[in-house]
């Protein structure tokens, strides 16, 4: 786990060392369904440190999503055990540990998009005063400035999905997950919203959970990178990125870049050949 | 002959209207074709009642109706007041408002909405004309019986409207909700209400058209000597025609302004939804 950042944040190094954000040991998750019992999760250890960028790479139904989820208590293990932050997931979403970007945007209609940025806002008790600061302050993270008054549906969908990550950031949860959120934009838009991703990340020191079938994207944005497998849904290779943590776009046609795509490349085909 | 001059009378008013919705996409153009559309028909109306002198007890000519309406608008008024007024509009605001009340509560409690939803197609599925009668024997003859039978038509469209709102808003929505640590009552206020607005106004519109019947016919059954149902049903016995058209002309009146209004209030309360906004 690779810890401390240069510059930025020295608060909090401390802890880094002592507990990490998530921690997961022999996590089982079993869902009942009409065609019988399916192991979405089997035996997962995984352990998050504190300004980690991880990212989940598999094919569909390798459970990605469902460990995601599992960390911001969306779905809840049926064994093992999971704590994040030293606390069930549970305790951690009701202390708003989680800003959590799904693959839509899913930003309220009726709401302006400085709306929609606030309604977590609303719902947590930020006072008036606090709420439009804070807006403020993330629109401009996401570039998004001056685009406040305007409704979903008048913006693009890249600009959309920028408007739910702001959401996410505007009420400062140590953890932001991310599940798939540019896999319905075209390659131009999510290469650009990637670089700001990274530029956020270095900018806010959060942990970042990163759900994605790319390779290029698991290992660009990553410090580590877990690779998983379906039936059942487990963890075959966990890989600690030794890229440096300022990444321009075209360290992707550096040779530890390749590298590591090629690890990843073997990881996945493991997974598949021995189901 | 009288034949031939109102179909020519036809072509020549709707070559008018095709000209004038062709040309004409702006505001004034919109309302002038309805308003022309209306108006042929009237004139054919006359022209065919005069021509082939057909009865005044059959179909009186919109002139004559018309000079009924202008003469008895004093008795016209206190048959709206009486029948609209306090029938119609207070038994679909108990409806609705009881209908949405429960709509929540069935919410809450998953007993009530399994057992509530299957009796309440049954009860809405009652015919008016034989509960009618029922209620106004527990109410009696005043506007309270009729607001009754508004109550018990209105509750149940409205209330599975409500309910299919309720569950409009999609999962992720829920789980982003979930994720800011929401309380029911703030997801509910936040999200899922805004999300059953467009339900809301469609079952309110189902409502509006239903209670000013139900207001009416509720009054063939038993009323003081006031009221638009009561008049009608009189008038057609002494052959008072004209007054009959005119009570329905008032009924038509008020059924649209009804329904305008609420058709507003949708607009701009659900402008974000895609069948609301160009």
């Amino acid at each position: 786990m690779k810890i401390g950042r240069p510059g930025r944040r020295d608060d909090g190094v401390k802890d880094t060392l002592s507990q990490p954000v998530v921690e997961a040991r022999g996590l089982n998750l079993v869902f009942q369904t009409a065609d019988g019992p399916v192991q979405a999760l089997k035996d997962v250890d995984l352990t998050v440190g504190k300004g980690d960028f991880v990212s989940f790479i598999g094919p569909s139904g390798c459970g990605k999503t469902t460990l995601l989820r599992c960390i911001a208590a969306l779905e809840h293990p049926t064994g093992g055990t999971l704590t994040v932050n030293g606390m069930t997931p549970d305790e951690a979403r009701r202390k708003r540990a989680y800003g959590y970007v799904f693959q839509a945007a899913g930003l309220y209609p009726w709401r302006t998009i400085a709306g929609n940025i606030r309604l977590p806002l609303e719902i947590m008790g930020f006072d008036r005063a606090e709420q439009e600061a804070r807006v403020e302050r993330v629109l401009e993270l996401v570039e998004l400035k001056g685009f406040g008054r305007k409704f979903p549906w008048q913006l693009s969908g890249g600009m959309q999905q920028r408007a739910s990550i702001a959401r996410a950031l505007a009420f400062d949860a140590d953890i932001l997950l991310m599940d798939e959120p540019f896999g319905a934009l075209d390659e131009i838009v999510r290469d650009r919203l990637n670089e700001e991703v990274l530029k956020l990340w270095a900018r806010t020191g959060k942990t970042i959970g990163f759900v994605t079938h790319s390779i290029p994207e698991a290992v660009y944005l990553s410090t580590k990178i877990v690779v998983m497998s379906p039936r059942p849904g487990r963890i075959t290779d966990v890989i600690d990125s030794p890229l440096p943590r300022e990444r321009p776009l075209d360290i992707r046609d550096s040779r530890e870049f390749i590298e590591i795509s090629h690890r990843v490349r073997e990881g996945l085909r493991a997974g598949h050949s021995d189901d | 002959m009288v034949l031939a001059l109102a179909l020519a009378f036809w072509a020549a008013a709707w070559a008018l209207n095709a000209r004038v919705a062709a040309f004409g996409r702006t505001r004034a153009g919109r309302i002038f074709v309805p308003v022309l559309f209306g108006i042929t028909l009237l004139v054919l109306w006359e022209g065919l009642v005069r021509g082939l002198g057909v009865s005044a007890v059959i179909l009186p000519t919109p002139s004559a109706i018309a000079a009924k309406f202008a003469a008895s608008t004093g008795l016209l008024w206190a048959d709206f007041v009486q029948t609209v007024l306090k029938g119609a509009l207070s038994g679909f605001v108990i409806g609705t408002a009881a209908a949405f009340a429960t709509a929540i509560l069935a919410d809450r409690v998953p007993f009530l909405r399994e057992g509530l939803l299957p009796v309440g197609n049954f009860v809405a599925a009652l015919p008016i004309v034989g509960m009618a009668p029922i209620l106004v024997m527990w109410f009696g003859f005043g506007w309270q019986s009729k607001a009754a039978v508004v109550v018990a038509m209105v509750f149940f469209p409205m209330l599975i409207n409500v309910v299919a709102g309720l569950a409009a808003s999609d999962r992720m929505q829920r789980d982003l909700m979930a994720t800011w640590g929401a309380s029911y009552w703030q997801a509910l206020w936040k999200l899922r209400l805004p999300a059953a607005m467009p339900f809301v106004f469609n079952g309110l519109k189902i409502a509006a058209s239903l209670a000013l019947i139900g207001a009416i016919v509720a009054e063939y059954f038993g009323s003081p000597v006031v009221g638009m149902g009561f008049r009608i049903s009189t008038a057609v016995g002494v052959l008072n025609i004209e007054l009959v058209w005119a009570e329905i002309a008032v009924a038509a009146l008020a059924g649209s302004a009804f329904y305008g209004l609420i058709a507003l209030a949708e607009k701009a309360v659900t402008f974000w939804h895609p069948s609301q906004r160009n």
